[in-house]
């Protein structure tokens, strides 16, 4: 049961000053937590005018009112200015963190100013510590890890360990900050942000406890969302081929980027589908803290590195994002070739999405000579496997003007280079979902241009195909148009309920508004069970609003030509209706920003 | 008499979903270290997990190190635990010979695991049992002190069951 009524309770670290302090931050019935309450924190304490890079701007990580009282609530929402486009932004991330917070007794961390030296924050129930880590300039992930887990032995097991890589170090737009061993704050930057703060890592010791609620609502409540995760088939998928199961299925459907998008399907498939890296590579499953599903899956990559027989092995987690980005993307065909590429990935502090799909851009702008091997060093083709590793390691390092500028954003090597009309942008690098109209709409224009905020592409695929040649009518587009964007304004006020909790959006089945309201209520959030509906309305302006404060102009989004050329098994793109729907959400979002202000009572 | 063993600790995904139940179940805490299993990975996750658990030792060496009886020898192995009897010394978690005892970092009072077994429904992949000792009459087991188990009466998940009804119910394990 929360220890306040009304509040979050908030450490807020200056690492300019080294003084800290704990905020008892009111209005929870309003912000809930998560999502709702980074954005809060933005509102309070951010810099709106100040660009994404100050070091005063605030770095927050939020969990919400049911992590770790209920099983899949085991998600971190961070909460930033994005180096990557300047706006608000968030990224979800699990591992240990959740818990790791939530046993620290901290409802967020909110980090502002820049340390004096590379540095190391320890927090927990009773320990707060800045360290000097000035050696550990330059490691990889994996070198800093190991490091960092010199810091508070006495939890081991009980601490989540977040790092930055060189790429962090280095400020590209698209670094990820590392949790634990295989999760990431991925997409938007939050590594940068660490690197311009000169935070190496943060580590989160989970000493301390809560008291649970009396009486028999909790206990039950727990144990039927419990059966309901673990004694159906709801969450099977995510635990058995996992999400790269969607491979083949995508690929069939003629909805899987293939080589920069310029094929949605090819024969090839059977070399990085689900099924043959659960056949041949999967070591075993892992978990989140708190989550008995386990759906992060460990491939086992075996690599030579010299003659008579000399192998080391890795071990290297893998999704169907992963794969899609830095597999079909890159023509790789080779599941071995793929792990490869996402365990350098991983160590350099890359995001594997953005990287492997700038690299996609990167390759097919070096085919047609709108750059040449001056820029690239490499010669970048698609299924060089060994040419993608060395472009990684150029991008994660800046190591020429080139990689530098494509490691602020494919957008702006396309504003520099040209090759704009072959950008696999939406807003920031695609997601692995070539279904149509409406997922390009949505993650072109989403909050936070991800496959996450809506579930555009299965829209997508609800819809069943036209008849070969022909396209809507003006009043078709019309009632299709209003359609699909009250499904993707509505899809992403359900999803800010589970990113407000905050719930992995796998459990998105068994977490239920209702349900939701009922979990709160069980642990004493009665004001919060409610006021649920008001707030998620209010959260969702809010955040918004955050967005359009920090430079957001969704009139000036456009989708790439590239997007317009393919075919999937719906036929090809219909131009008309994808412009409609641009325009039609423009609107809508402008419309949920300016819902009305929250009032404190 | 029975023992809980983390007998399959290779299978384990680290969910921390038994270190949870302990703590919600028998000592009516939401935490992962006030718990009598606890779930710790060497070197980080790739290296996978390993679980602190009392042995069961006979005698318990933490028994013999409590100055005042608050630590009792418990039938066929491990101990009962009576923490009114309980002054914090924590003699018990330093004679522990493999760190099975927690001691709770506001209160100082022991956390160690009872063998109750009402952790073992919620480990997934069945990485923890509910074990007969070995040479020993299968006894029913004697409750444990109130002040020990605390035990909540809501059957908050299906009865423990030994190790083949542990392995069915595992959701994975199908």
């Amino acid at each position: 049961m929360p220890a306040s009524a009304t509040a979050s309770r908030v450490l807020h670290v200056d690492l300019a000053t080294g003084a800290s302090r704990i905020i008892p931050f009111e209005g929870r019935p309003l912000h809930l937590g998560g999502s709702g309450l980074a954005a809060a924190l933005y509102e309070a304490y951010g810099l709106p005018g100040a660009p994404a890079e100050d070091p005063r701007q605030p770095l927050i990580f939020a969990i919400g009112p049911l992590t770790g009282y209920y099983p899949l609530m085991s998600k971190v929402v961070c909460g930033f200015r994005s180096p990557y486009n300047g706006q608000w932004a968030e990224s979800h991330a699990g591992g240990r963190l959740a818990l790791a917070l939530r046993f620290a007794g901290y409802d967020a961390l909110m980090i502002t100013g820049a340390a004096r030296t590379l540095s190391c924050l320890v927090v927990g129930s009773r320990r707060l510590e800045v360290h000097d880590v000035h050696y550990l300039r330059g490691q990889d992930v994996f070198v800093t890890g190991k490091y960092l887990r010199r810091f508070g032995k006495d939890s081991s097991g009980h601490r989540s360990t977040v790092r930055i890589g060189p790429a962090g170090e280095k400020g590209v737009a698209f670094a990820c900050a590392n949790v634990d061993s295989f999760r990431h704050f991925g997409r938007l930057g939050a590594g940068a942000v660490m690197g311009a703060k000169n935070l190496k890592g943060i580590v989160v010791l989970g000493d301390g406890g809560a008291a649970l609620p009396e009486g028999k609502d909790y206990p039950k409540l727990f144990r039927d969302i419990y059966g309901a995760v673990t004694g159906t088939d709801m969450m099977q998928k995510y635990h058995d081929l996992g999400t790269a199961e969607n491979l083949s299925v995508l690929n069939e459907l003629k909805a899987l980027p293939w080589r920069n998008l310029q094929a949605t399907t090819d024969p090839a498939i059977d070399g990085i589908s689900g099924e043959r890296f659960a056949e041949q590579l999967l070591l075993r499953q892992t978990a989140c803290a708190g989550c008995p599903v386990g759906c992060i899956h460990i491939g086992l990559l075996r690599q030579q590195f010299a003659r008579d027989h000399e192998f080391l092995y890795k071990q290297v987690s893998y999704d169907y994002e992963p794969i899609f980005a830095q597999g079909s993307m890159l023509g790789l065909t080779n599941a071995s070739d793929v792990l490869a590429l996402l365990d350098d990935t991983e160590k350099l502090g890359l995001d594997c999405m953005s990287a492997g799909v700038a690299l996609a851009w990167a390759t097919e702008a070096l085919e047609r000579g709108v750059i040449t091997e001056a820029e690239t060093i490499v010669p970048l083709a698609f299924g060089n496997v060994a040419a993608y590793m060395t472009g990684l390691n150029h991008l994660a390092n800046g190591a020429n003007e080139f990689w530098r500028t494509l490691g602020r954003g494919t957008p702006s090597a396309t504003d520099a280079y040209g090759g704009r009309e072959f950008s696999c942008v939406l807003g920031q690098e695609m997601a692995g979902y070539a279904t149509g109209e409406v997922f390009f709409v949505a993650q072109a224009l989403g909050f936070r241009h991800s496959h996450l905020d809506s579930g555009g592409y299965s829209f997508d695929q609800s819809v069943p195909p036209r008849e070969p040649g022909t396209f809507r009518t003006p009043e078709e587009i019309a009632a299709d148009v209003d359609k699909a964007v009250a499904f993707l304004a509505d899809d992403e006020q359900k999803r800010i309920a589970i990113n407000c909790m905050v719930a992995c959006l796998f459990s998105r089945k068994a977490y239920s508004m209702p349900r939701l309201q009922e979990a709160l209520a069980a642990i004493g959030c009665r004001a919060e069970a409610d006021g649920m509906p008001d707030a998620l309305r209010t959260v969702q302006a809010a955040r918004w609003r955050l967005k359009l404060q920090t430079g957001y102009r969704p009139e000036e989004v456009t989708i790439p030509k590239r997007f317009t050329e393919i075919v999937t098994w719906k036929g090809p793109i219909d131009t008309t209706y994808m412009e409609a729907l641009r325009l039609a959400y423009v609107d809508a979002i402008r419309r949920m920003a300016d819902a009305p202000a929250p009032t404190a009572d | 008499m029975k023992i809980l063993k983390a007998s399959r600790m290779e299978r384990c995904i680290g969910c921390h979903g038994c270190s949870l139940a302990c703590a919600r179940l028998v000592h009516k805490r939401l935490s992962w270290a006030t718990a009598g299993i606890r779930i710790t990975s060497a070197g980080g996750l790739s290296t996978g997990f390993e679980a602190r658990l009392c042995l069961a030792c006979n005698p318990a060496p933490c028994a013999l190190a409590c100055p005042t009886g608050a630590y009792a020898q418990r039938k066929g192995g491990g101990v009962k635990v009576n923490r009114d009897l309980c002054i914090r010394c924590g003699n018990c978690a330093a004679a522990c010979p493999v760190d099975a005892i927690h001691l709770d970092g506001e209160t100082g009072l022991p956390y160690v695991c009872i063998h109750c077994g009402r952790c073992v429904p919620f480990c997934p992949h069945a990485c923890i049992e509910l074990a007969d000792l070995p040479d020993t009459p299968d006894t029913p087991d004697t409750p444990d002190t109130p002040e020990q188990a605390n035990p909540d009466k809501t059957p908050d998940a299906p009865a423990p069951g030994a190790d083949a009804d542990a392995a069915r119910e595992a959701p994975h394990a199908r």
